[in-house]
């Protein structure tokens, strides 16, 4: 039985177990619906749920453990010789893996039965033949210990799966029975079914902290192993990183600090200004036709995706900087030897973040009571001076609430980075070469074509515990600044 | 000073004072001006980048040639036999086209002094393999004359697009003048032409030979499976979780953990989820690689605090009376809120939904990390099954691997990969905002 005919069974067996709930709930009173404690639906509803829901759970458990105790068996069948400098753990028993499923294809297209594949098990020549009629690709020679490790794993999987579908079919008729047991005139079907759903609900509200733990503890547990590996020193105070395919790599995380930084400073000195002014006219100055039209225009821009201004940066912003500032260019001077450099992503980078900064600080602005500039215009202040001397000094703390969401928002961001700041890792200050940032590493040496188990690709998970926490800081100060100012005048 | 003779003058005079302080007025309003002008101009500047780049991407250039299949080429036992057919590769064919092409210039009555080899140069790689699936596909046209539309190489395509030109080709070992000059007497007898292409839309990607050839359709595909992930995942995990949160959760301090986690969540980098997805979804669980389900996960954790906070604000817009009117007349507190609560705030919780889904389908960092970039998405897969578990691309994934190559005719790809993608979430952008209007409910 396969797990697809299998979740049929349980279907199956959980609309019976609606009906005939329900059906016995009605002849318990006759068919006079009145004498219900509670609308026929939920006792046939709690049937279902019933049947449904600890067969469902109680599969997925097993599939887990079963795997998990399957690998451990297998790894231990292994002899420890095998395991040399090219043939690693994960080698080996990804071979097995592939063996293991190998064989079930050669039984399951008819060449051999299972009885017959474990008599004939050490004797490779006759296997690798029904292998080979398969369409299984046999990398050279194998060796024998890691096929009968194969077969191991195939019967112990071919078991465990017959006996998973027997339990998890068992519970859901026990949970089939059960309900048909229940459903009788006094039994209060509603406040079960109830109390269920609200059990489902809270365990989809849980989800968020599993998310926020799983990325944590994916991070840790693998940026663990890259400390293992590397000096935490060199990590954080080292000042170079330079990644090498042999050993003795210097992996320091300051000078990616220093080009993000420097990037995200330059896409703020894009976005904070225009994003402010814009946010002023908006709400203080601007008729509600022209605001109508310019806010929502203004917002196109934040509804883009970031590989659109990647590209963007990439083949046009970036050489028409180049063609102003690069060799043979307008001006004259030979600044910029690549389109790429730390001015590119950066302007690009506020483009996009213009919108994020107006609306933000456009509700802020907007939040300020109308008594202070009413106060204040009483006193014969302008405008511009209301604003300048009463509304902004009010709402500074939310601004800068804006504005270190903004910041977060920068330094996380990737595709515009990846396309237009280029690969370079050092403290360098002009700002018309290019540099590096943290998502850039991260991404390069996660998609290169790096052994996963060195310090080389580990890195990038110490990389993304660090923008993890860095951003994570950023945010909760942004969002206690926030909560803080709106509670002030509310 | 009590001694200084006050000026006499007029109160409809301005002083001086004044006057500096209505130019600083007039000077602030002007910044907020120039600053939103600024704002719009890039928006403009974008805009038209996007359709000045990308339009020519949905032009090709064919060339229409009667090539002759003949029989001692592509059939030499003259059996019609399938399996011999089959033998012949598309090297086979190749020859053809130059014939082909020498014919048709002999019959326009053109000279040039080019090479066979330079000549069907000018077709695209992809030209033979057209030829060969017709023949295999019906044998007996073997020994006829048949009137092909093929692609034009890149160059050629290139050329007429205005991306190269004689002296940018002077060097090149893949296009010469000589061949841009046939070209120009070829479109003006209507030989070669450009048209709009259905395969830019539909097709699959090629590889970094061919850009001629390479379509974003596959990854189209791909993303659409993205999206039923997302959707069949993010919707009911989100709005159940929002419904607890809302109406039901007491407030202590697990509810209180539960709504900073979410609140951050929607902060969280989106290449950290990729990390996310690396660590657990492929190497923990050990899910296949590149795959939209992998994808399709990853996404549904970045979309779910999006559609939680949308869902919680509709849910919340929704009067109390309601509610009590509800428990008023006997219905249990999840009665109320599941058939009185949820459906007046539906409306809301799809806008909310088609947003966070338009903003999972632009992304593109996280698929970066599990592998949806970089794979050549060359095969529609067949069946759902094979939809979801399969390696494919997506779009936004397809446009950053154009980027990427070096050829300058994939960028043209690239931006028109743009024009499609955006025209998707301008589209479901649009039905949020038509929905908002529709239900939009004031109480």
């Amino acid at each position: 039985m396969t797990l697809v005919t299998l979740l049929y069974a349980i279907c199956i067996i959980s609309a019976v177990s609606f009906f005939a709930s329900r059906a016995r709930a009605l002849s318990s009173v006759s068919g006079d619906q009145r004498k219900l404690h509670s609308l026929p639906q939920y006792y046939g509803t709690n049937g279902l749920l019933l049947s449904l829901i600890p067969a469902l759970i109680l599969l997925l458990i097993w599939t887990y453990l079963q795997s998990l105790f399957i690998e451990n068996h297998v790894a231990g069948l292994i002899p420890s010789e095998l395991i040399t400098e090219n043939a690693n753990m994960n080698l080996l028993m990804s071979e097995v893996q592939r063996l293991s499923d190998g064989l079930k294809m050669v039984v399951s297209i008819g060449l051999m039965s299972r009885d017959a594949l474990s008599a004939t098990i050490n004797d490779l020549t006759v296997i690798e033949a029904a292998l080979k009629q398969a369409d299984v690709f046999l990398s050279g020679d194998i060796r024998p210990e890691l096929m009968s490790a194969a077969q191991t794993r195939y019967v112990l999987q071919t078991d465990g799966n017959q006996y998973r579908n027997w339990v998890v079919i068992f519970v859901s008729i026990i949970g089939f029975a059960t309900a048909f047991l229940q459903a009788k005139q006094d039994f209060r079907a509603r406040n079960q079914v109830e109390r269920i759903v609200l059990l489902i609900l809270a365990s989809a509200a849980t989800l968020a902290i599993f998310t926020s733990v799983g990325i944590v503890l994916s991070m840790v547990f693998e940026a663990s192993r890259f400390f293992s590996m590397h000096e935490w020193t060199d990590f954080f105070f080292g000042l170079v990183w330079a990644p090498s395919f042999s050993h003795g790599s210097q992996l320091s995380i300051l000078p990616l600090l220093w080009g993000t930084l420097y990037i995200s400073f330059v896409a703020l000195l894009v976005s904070v200004p225009i994003g402010l002014y814009a946010a002023i006219y908006l709400s203080e100055y601007a008729s509600k036709p022209v605001r109508s039209v310019a806010k929502p225009l203004l917002e196109i821009l934040a509804g883009i995706p970031t590989i659109v201004y990647g590209l963007f940066a990439l083949t046009t912003f970036g050489p028409f900087l180049r063609m102003l500032f690069g060799d043979g260019g307008f001006l004259g001077v030979e600044w910029m030897s690549d389109s790429r450099s730390v001015i590119t992503a950066g302007v690009v980078m506020g483009m996009m973040l213009i919108p994020f900064v107006s609306s933000l600080s456009d509700d802020i602005i907007n939040a300020v009571p109308q008594s202070l500039r009413d106060g204040s215009y009483g006193l014969g202040a302008t405008q511009s001076e209301t604003i300048r001397s009463v509304i902004l000094p009010a709402a500074l703390p939310g601004i800068i609430g804006a504005i270190l969401l903004a910041t977060s928002r920068a330094i996380g961001e990737t595709m515009i980075v990846v396309m237009g700041a280029g690969a370079v890792a050092k403290f360098a200050g002009n700002p018309l070469e290019a540099l590096t940032t943290i998502t850039t590493r991260i991404v390069s040496q996660l998609t290169g074509d790096l052994e996963f188990d060195s310090p080389e690709t580990l890195v990038a998970f110490a990389l993304g515990l660090t923008l993890f926490f860095l951003t994570l800081c950023l945010n909760v100060l942004a969002l206690y600044i926030v909560r803080k100012y709106r509670e002030q005048y509310e | 000073m009590m001694n200084d003779v006050p000026s006499k003058r007029s109160l409809y005079d301005i002083s001086e004072r004044t006057k500096k302080r209505n130019a600083a007025e007039g000077r602030f309003r002007l910044y907020g001006i120039i600053a939103i002008a600024i704002g719009l101009l890039m928006l403009l500047v974008l805009v038209t980048t996007i359709i000045y780049r990308g339009t020519s991407a949905f032009q090709q250039t064919f060339i229409t040639l009667e090539v002759e299949l003949l029989e001692k080429k592509l059939d030499k036992k003259g059996n019609r036999n399938i399996d011999d057919i089959k033998k012949v590769s598309t090297f086979g064919y190749t020859p053809l086209l130059a014939t082909a092409m020498q014919n048709a210039l002999k019959e326009n009555g053109i000279e040039t002094d080019l090479k066979k080899k330079a000549l069907s140069g000018m077709i695209s790689k992809s030209a033979a393999a057209q030829m060969r699936e017709y023949v295999l596909a019906d044998p007996s046209v073997i020994g006829t004359t048949v009137e092909f539309r093929f692609l034009t190489n890149g160059w050629i395509d290139g050329y007429l697009k205005g991306r190269y030109t004689r002296e940018s080709v002077e060097n090149s070992k893949f296009a010469s003048a000589a061949q841009f000059d046939l070209t120009d007497k070829l479109v003006e007898i209507g030989v070669i032409e450009k048209k709009f292409n259905l395969d830019f839309i539909l097709g699959a990607d090629s590889s970094d030979q061919r850009p001629e050839s390479a379509g974003i359709g596959v990854a189209m595909v791909g993303s659409l499976y993205l999206m039923l992930v997302v959707l069949c995942l993010s919707l009911p995990l989100g709005v159940a979780a929002s419904i607890y949160l809302e109406e039901f959760a007491k407030q202590n301090i697990v509810t209180d953990i539960i709504e900073i986690t979410i609140s951050n969540l929607a902060a969280v980098p989106s290449i950290v989820f990729g990390i996310l997805g690396l660590a657990v979804f492929i190497n923990y669980v050990e899910l296949p690689q590149s795959t939209p389900i992998v994808g399709g996960l990853v996404l549904t954790l970045m979309t779910i605090p999006t559609i939680i906070i949308s869902t919680r604000a509709s849910l919340k817009s929704v009067p109390p009376s309601i509610r009590s009117a509800a428990l008023g007349l006997g219905a249990s507190k999840m009665q109320t809120v599941f058939h009185h609560v949820l459906p007046l705030a539906a409306p809301g919780i799809l806008t909310g939904t088609i947003i966070g889904m338009a903003q999972a389908l632009g992304e593109s960092a996280p698929l970066l990390l599990i592998g949806m970039i970089g794979y050549i998405a060359t095969n529609m897969p067949g069946s759902v099954a094979e939809g979801l578990f399969s390696p494919n691309s997506a779009m936004p994934a397809q446009i950053y691997e154009w980027a990427k190559r070096a050829d300058p005719a994939f960028i043209e790809r690239a931006w028109g990969g743009i024009i499609i993608l955006l025209i998707f979430l301008l589209t479901m952008n649009t039905l949020a905002v038509i929905l908002r209007r529709r239900f939009e409910r004031r109480w």
